[in-house]
């Protein structure tokens, strides 16, 4: 009882130094991941591996799915938990105090020309994200690397895209779950690329 | 207690349909806290991306823990953060106890190609929104492009740079760049 115990401390503890130092999105915490699953093995670095691809195709961030994976395997059911809450610790933290401040400084206009920098870096950063999802959903980067351009647009996915587009555009009213809904059934029903 | 745990769900239904990281949750964000709840602004949620993306941890976790805080203090930072791992951490526990080759048969990964198509119509939509905000002169869209080409070709420099070095690039390019409108700060 208290070797497990023990464990979950360790995993809480372990998860916290990961969400402390990760700085800058789920990615950041791959090599920290990697380094735990060479330095104390509860998982090993194709678990990691395994975990991109798992992320990619469950909802929630990389960081989270890793941190319950990696506890749930451990220490079971608490595990995953524990190791979870232990990740995003340090973030609840941080973000309390910075959005004190922010609150306290809003209206000084150091800060104000600070967001004026921020927000386009924060809108390029989202931008760029959504290529990184269009590069491996419209596109076909095997095919572009093989020379073999006539396939290298995945046409339907394209079609698919541009009818939620003007969808989207057309009845604003309608949420965006529904929309993530319709895509699901259209990419399993005309066997989407993987 | 109803407003903490509207809180909570609000966000754990957020998490739950947060496919492809943290930035994909700015459309449902959007939808959800901006448009139907009004818990924060459009301009606030920008902040927020930015400013989570140079904190540590994770950036949907730093918006989840800023949102839930600007709305009901601190314990409503840590509800709806918690409340955002919720669906994540019940699917990576079946994951974990062995379901997780369902996620390898054809069908299911051809619905999730689906949904990323999705993902990406819906970025683009959420950035078009943020960009009336956002992109206000010459000065912001220069900021935009640089950090937009940088981290789209990002692969092709010799070292890799993390984006919160793109976001604390921006911050002081802001300070640099940004007109003295407040006069008083000429003092």
């Amino acid at each position: 009882m208290t070797a497990y115990f023990l464990t979950l401390l360790r995993l809480f503890y372990e998860f916290a130094k990961v969400g402390l130092f990760a700085i800058g999105g789920g990615l950041a915490t791959l090599p920290f991941l990697y380094d735990m699953a060479d330095t104390i093995g509860w998982f090993t670095a194709a678990d990691v591996a395994n975990m991109i691809a798992v992320s990619e195709s469950t909802p929630g961030a990389l960081g989270i799915n890793m941190a319950t994976y990696a506890g749930y395997i451990t220490a079971g059911v608490p595990g995953g938990i524990v190791a979870t809450l232990g990740l995003i610790s340090p973030s609840i933290l941080v973000i309390l105090i910075i959005a004190r401040m922010l609150g306290k400084f809003k209206d000084s206009p150091l800060v104000q020309k600070g967001l004026y920098g921020l927000r386009p870096a924060s809108v390029a950063l989202v931008a760029a994200a959504g290529v990184s999802v269009a590069e491996v959903t419209l596109v076909s980067l095997p095919s572009i690397e093989a020379g073999a351009w006539s396939s290298a647009v995945i046409w339907p996915a394209v079609a698919l895209g541009v009818v939620i587009f003007a969808a989207q555009r057309k009845f604003p009213k309608i949420h965006p779950v529904a929309f993530i809904v319709f895509a699901g059934v259209v990419g399993a029903v005309f066997r989407f690329p993987a | 207690m109803r407003e903490y745990f509207e809180l909570f769900w609000t966000f754990a239904k957020i998490g739950g349909v947060t496919f492809g990281g943290g930035y994909a949750m700015l459309p449902i964000l959007q939808r959800e806290c901006v448009d139907k709840r009004g818990w924060a602004t459009e301009e606030e949620l920008t902040d927020y991306f930015a400013i989570g993306q140079c904190t540590p941890g994770i950036i949907a976790v730093n918006v989840s823990t800023f949102i839930g805080n600007k709305r009901k203090g601190i314990l409503g930072g840590i509800i709806a953060t918690v409340g955002f791992t919720f669906f994540p951490i019940v699917l990576l526990s079946l994951v974990a106890a062995g379901l997780g080759y369902l996620l390898t048969y054809p069908i299911v990964q051809s619905a999730f190609g689906g949904v990323r198509v999705c993902v990406c119509v819906l970025i683009l939509n959420a950035v078009l929104r943020l960009w009336k905000k956002s992109v206000l002169d010459k000065r912001t869209l220069a900021i935009f492009l640089a950090i937009f080409l940088l981290s789209v070709f990002g692969g092709l420099l010799p070292v890799s740079i993390s984006p919160a070095v793109y976001v604390v690039a921006a911050a002081l390019a802001g300070l640099a760049l940004a007109p003295g409108a407040k006069k008083e700060d000429k003092r």
